[in-house]
């Protein structure tokens, strides 16, 4: 319970301090826009293949706008060392990661809601499948991303070149993640009746999500370590 | 109150403690002098749970740090060098995330209780990205004590700070100590240890050479004993 409690007081500081601040949450729907406009001029969008790529280009906007969130998340904790003051709080390890992983996620969702209508507005995407599958399928692919991206941003946060780092570790890591929620969204996108493939799909993801989340949560501690 | 037994840390193939014995009372203050590279903040970081020693045993109230961390780290007040403070955050905000955190009741009413005590109160809603190092230091202060600590830990608390700041961070140490509170301070300034402190360890090549309580605060005494266990060091 208090480990729920100090994660939450710590991400709500988190969305806090990006609200007063606009670096971060800016700076990802900037880059998402600028993504779904540069593949709307690249594809034409009256183009039935084109529909093909509307998968790939919401995780590529999902993937690359996080990084851009993920790595600010630690290094914001390095100045004036803020992090040490979490560190010697009543507070375990795990409730940094956990505090951390809800505002990324947070953040991400509030950029998917804004980024995957207006790609699907541009390219003129009128939806075959089902939404809440969709939405099902996005929440477990940010999930896992997020809980894999926020443990490697805290690995990665003591390098002196961070942000070259975690994309390093992130990619090879987070592609069982990628590949199995691209493929799910493929098929919930354009053909309904391969649900079960999807699902399985999905299930894969969820499975990778619950096993790094739960490894995450007992390695933070040595991540952590000053 | 704090009690370390057989305490090394090993860092790169570096011994940087090498079986460090301590023994410090309720209500003691005291000041741990020593080279660039003896240890001092190290051994400050493993008390304040920050780093893990590589052998050896950290009580505190009783309580082994090891296995107890969250409960030991509630009666810890941690003031190092760096401020441990967020930038676009004002006083007021970052007191009372730092409240909560250690879970203190009206966190709100007494961060601003803080505020007003180490004199920032005109500053109250003003980010600290905008203030002074002396200023920033002052909250930094009020952030250690939010939470009533029974052990202070200080890390060159001294260091540039201007005479008003110094006075405000003194005062505090001193009215922390007559409620109990046991201070243990780096620190490489002699002056403010002798006429802060009851207890002077020296620490040299991660052992403790030296353990002595000081008289009258007596500065001359301090530079004495640290003099002769210097010689021959660069």
């Amino acid at each position: 319970m208090n480990l729920l409690k100090s994660s939450l007081l710590l991400a709500k500081k988190d969305l806090f301090s990006e609200w007063k601040t606009k670096q971060v949450l800016v700076t990802q729907i900037i880059f998402a826009s600028l993504v779904i406009v540069v593949f709307s001029f690249a594809f034409d969008p009256s183009n039935n293949m084109t529909k093909a790529v509307i998968p790939g280009i919401t995780w590529v906007i999902i993937v690359f706008a996080g990084v851009l969130g993920l790595n600010r998340s630690i290094v914001s904790e390095q100045r004036n060392e803020t992090l040490h003051a979490l560190l010697v709080a009543p507070m375990a390890p795990a409730g940094i990661f956990l505090g951390k992983f809800l505002s990324n996620f947070t953040m991400i969702i509030i950029v998917e809601i804004i980024a995957i209508p207006f790609l699907f507005l541009l390219f003129d995407f009128n939806m075959a499948g089902s939404i809440p599958y969709f939405i099902l399928i996005i929440f477990v692919g940010s999930f896992g991303f997020v809980s894999i991206g926020t443990f490697l941003a805290a690995l990665a946060g003591n390098s002196k070149s961070s942000e070259m780092l975690l994309p390093l570790l992130l990619f090879p890591i987070a592609s069982p993640v990628l590949i199995g929620v691209t493929q799910a969204t493929r098929i919930i996108l354009s053909d309904m009746s391969k649900l079960s493939s999807a699902l399985a799909w999905t299930q894969m993801v969820a499975s990778y999500d619950v096993i790094f989340f739960v490894i995450s949560l007992f390695l933070i501690d040595y991540v952590l370590e000053v | 109150m704090i009690d370390i037994t057989k305490l090394t840390k090993q860092a790169d193939n570096k011994l940087i403690l090498r079986g460090i014995d301590l023994k410090v009372k309720k209500g003691e203050t005291l000041a741990i002098l020593g080279p660039n590279g003896a240890g001092k903040s190290t051994l400050l970081k493993i008390m304040a749970g920050l780093i893990k020693p590589t052998s050896g045993l950290v009580k505190m109230k009783g309580l082994d740090l090891r296995k107890n961390a969250n409960e030991v780290k509630k009666s810890i007040g941690y003031l190092p060098h760096a401020s441990l403070l967020y930038d676009h955050y004002s006083p007021l905000e970052n007191l009372v995330f730092f409240g909560k955190l250690y879970r203190v009741d009206n966190a709100e009413e007494r961060a601003i209780q803080l505020v007003k005590e180490v004199e920032l109160s005109y500053f109250l809603h003003d980010p600290v990205k905008n203030f002074s190092r002396g200023m920033i230091q002052r909250i930094a202060i009020a952030r250690a004590i939010i939470h009533n600590p029974e052990i202070l830990l200080l890390d060159e608390p001294h260091t540039g700070l201007d005479q008003g700041a110094m006075t405000i961070l003194n005062n505090v140490i001193l009215s922390m100590k007559e409620k109990g509170t046991t201070t243990l301070m780096v620190t490489h300034d002699f002056k403010q240890a002798a006429e802060i402190c009851d207890r002077i360890i020296i620490l040299k090549n991660g052992k403790i050479v030296d353990d002595f309580t000081v008289k009258d605060q007596s500065l001359g005494m301090v530079t004495e004993k640290y003099k002769i266990q210097m010689e021959g060091v660069s």
